[in-house]
């Protein structure tokens, strides 16, 4: 097999995910397998809106199918912070369309 | 027959079942597909390092460092930037990220990144077969 360039370096940090309709999940990597499948735990949805500020709904513990992932970032924490959620105003990000 | 065990059957054809060492760390591409996607494979490994510009099939745009590929063409960015922030802030905190090979539309890449006789050479090579 080919080198494979795995998540194992965000195993236990916060991640941000962005699935394919769209939806921006924030939490910790738990695992994830070579289908890009991933376990997140203490996830929260960061909701974009223009009319209102973020708003961030509780998930818990979730299996995300790597199917549906566009994008896995690392979280910066210090540039988090500095983020004011409240105020951020966007559009919600457009579905994939293959 | 001890050291049999250690070959395994790697395909069969008119003439009989062919045998080969499994070697570490490289498998063969099993079809067509695949060995062409291994062009590409490669052509991304040479360009590990350059600051390249991936759009989604979501219409974002990320800017950053190669940082790898793998044979799905899953790329990993350093230091990246969404191109257009005013419009999506959704990434604002991420420098690093790990985009998944089935939502990249396009990859821009930085002009001497394009060796157009050595793609034109191993594209006509493939067409032809082999």
């Amino acid at each position: 097999m080919s080198s494979s360039i795995g998540l194992e370096s965000l195993v236990d940090q916060t991640i941000s995910v962005i699935t394919n309709d769209g939806r921006n999940i924030v939490g910790v990597l738990k695992g994830f397998d070579q289908a890009t499948n991933i376990i997140l735990d203490e996830s929260h949805e960061r909701v974009y809106s223009t009319k209102e500020g973020v708003q961030q709904l509780v998930l818990g513990l979730y299996i995300i199918r790597g199917d549906n992932i566009s994008v896995v970032g690392e979280l910066d924490e210090e540039l988090d912070s500095n983020l004011n959620l409240s105020e951020l105003r966007a559009h919600p990000l457009k579905p994939v369309i293959h | 027959m001890a050291n049999a065990k250690r070959w395994t059957p790697l395909f069969r054809n008119k003439r009989g079942l062919f045998f080969s060492r499994r070697i570490r760390g490289f498998s063969f591409p099993r079809n067509e597909n695949e060995a062409k996607k291994m062009l590409f494979f490669s052509y991304f490994k040479e360009l590990v390092g350059k600051q390249v510009t991936v759009e989604l099939k979501n219409d974002l745009a990320i800017t950053g460092k190669l940082h790898s590929v793998d044979q799905y063409l899953n790329i990993k960015l350093e230091n990246t930037r969404v191109v257009d922030e005013e419009k999506y802030p959704h990434m604002m905190s991420v420098r690093n990220c790990f985009i998944r090979g089935s939502v990249v539309r396009y990859v821009q890449l930085p002009p001497d990144g394009v060796d157009i006789e050595i793609l034109h050479d191993a594209t006509r090579r493939e067409a032809r077969g082999g």
